[in-house]
């Protein structure tokens, strides 16, 4: 039996220091849209999750 | 005893075919593995002989093997669940999940065909006996035993036969679309996409299908989550779904527009065709569990009355 989180946010990547504080996942701050890309990619293949775009220059790894 | 042999042999032939004819190798290719086929002939001729043996009891005056055949009834239980779990143990390795609705459903339906067995092997041998009760020739007894258990078969095999999405709903092409990561098929929001890769693969090489139920009946049916669940893994697994498991934007997701009932879905396929697979939502089987008639109600009757 595989034994998961699901429906949780895993990580949360932004360009924007401003728009995202505290929170419970780990935040990871991106030189640009580029680095953004670059980083969720590598977190969502280790954790099997799925990239969403909150906003521009901000989005979240989640596992469905 | 011998003289029984004339209506136990037809019978036993007659519920073994009818088990047999229902193994066909189609699309499903469940339960066509080479090992079910051995399991399931074996269970269909056990119930065939369970349905032949039961009149000669009887004639016999042995009425204790009513018991036996509660005893088959039990042992074919055991073989819905038998089905439902080794289909539930597979359900993880599968890239697109049956869901358990479909689970539920191939397991209901290999019990039923038992039971066909069992019914087609007694019929035959109920006939057999009349006829010989009419001081019939045995080997005519035999054939119109035989022509009746065809009779009975195919009866059977049309009544137990279920509807199919394209019986209750039109299935149209779908325009996918983006406002900004949001997917879209036909206006209707389905998930947000984070990649512009997986975008631009979406807008490429994926397909879309609208389906319209016919009725109220058929909204209440496609409403049901485990039959959208049966259509996203049939288009998935008949099609070439192009997704791996770290890849969950590609996973099909079929979503209702909640104002009108309708069902959207998306998929990405290898070789992508939309006739394909309009072809394949079509055939979906319509799940027994999925089935509601919510026109047939109390409620809807009076309302309906009333109104015209």
């Amino acid at each position: 039996m595989e034994i998961g989180l699901t429906h949780f946010i895993i990580a949360i990547v932004t360009t924007n220091k401003d728009a995202v504080s505290s929170g419970s996942s780990p935040i990871f701050y991106a030189k640009d849209e580029e680095h953004l890309n670059t980083i969720c990619l590598r977190i969502s293949k280790v954790v099997r999750g799925m990239v969403h775009e909150v906003d521009s220059g901000t989005k979240l790894v989640i596992k469905q | 005893m011998n003289e029984y042999y004339i209506l136990i042999i037809p019978a036993l032939i007659m519920g073994t075919f009818s088990r047999v004819t229902m193994m066909k190798s189609d699309y499903r290719q469940y339960p066509t593995y080479p090992k079910g086929y051995l399991a399931h002939f074996t269970l269909g001729f056990i119930a065939a002989g369970l349905g032949a043996i039961a009149l000669p009891a009887l004639i016999e005056k042995e009425f204790s093997a009513i018991t036996f055949l509660a005893l088959g009834a039990q042992h074919f239980r055991d073989v819905r669940g038998m089905e439902r779990q080794s289909l539930d143990n597979i359900e993880i390795t599968e890239m697109v999940p049956r869901g358990t609705a479909y689970i539920e459903d191939i397991a209901k339906t290999f019990e039923a065909r038992n039971y066909m067995a069992i019914i087609t092997a007694l019929v035959t041998s109920v006939i057999v006996y009349i006829a010989i009760v009419f001081s019939i020739q045995s080997y005519i007894a035999v054939f119109i035993g035989v022509l009746g258990g065809l009779g009975t078969h195919f009866f059977i095999k049309n009544l137990i036969r279920g509807k199919e999405i394209g019986d209750i709903a039109e299935v149209k092409e779908a325009e996918i679309s983006f406002d900004g990561p949001m997917l879209k098929i036909n206006g209707v929001f389905i998930m947000n996409v984070g990649f512009e890769e997986s975008r631009n693969i979406f807008l490429k090489k994926g397909l879309a299908v609208e389906i319209i139920p016919k009725d109220d009946n058929a909204i209440a049916y496609l409403s049901n989550i485990g039959q959208r669940q049966a259509i996203q893994h049939n288009a998935a697994n008949q099609l070439g779904i192009r997704k791996d498991v770290d890849e969950p934007d590609f996973t099909p997701i079929a979503r209702r527009n909640s104002d009108n009932g309708n069902i959207v879905m998306g998929i990405v396929l290898m070789r992508p065709n939309i006739n394909a697979l309009i072809d394949v939502v079509k055939k979906t089987p319509l799940l027994e569990s999925s089935k509601q008639k919510p026109l047939d109600s109390i409620t809807n009757l009076k309302y309906r009355e009333n109104k015209i």
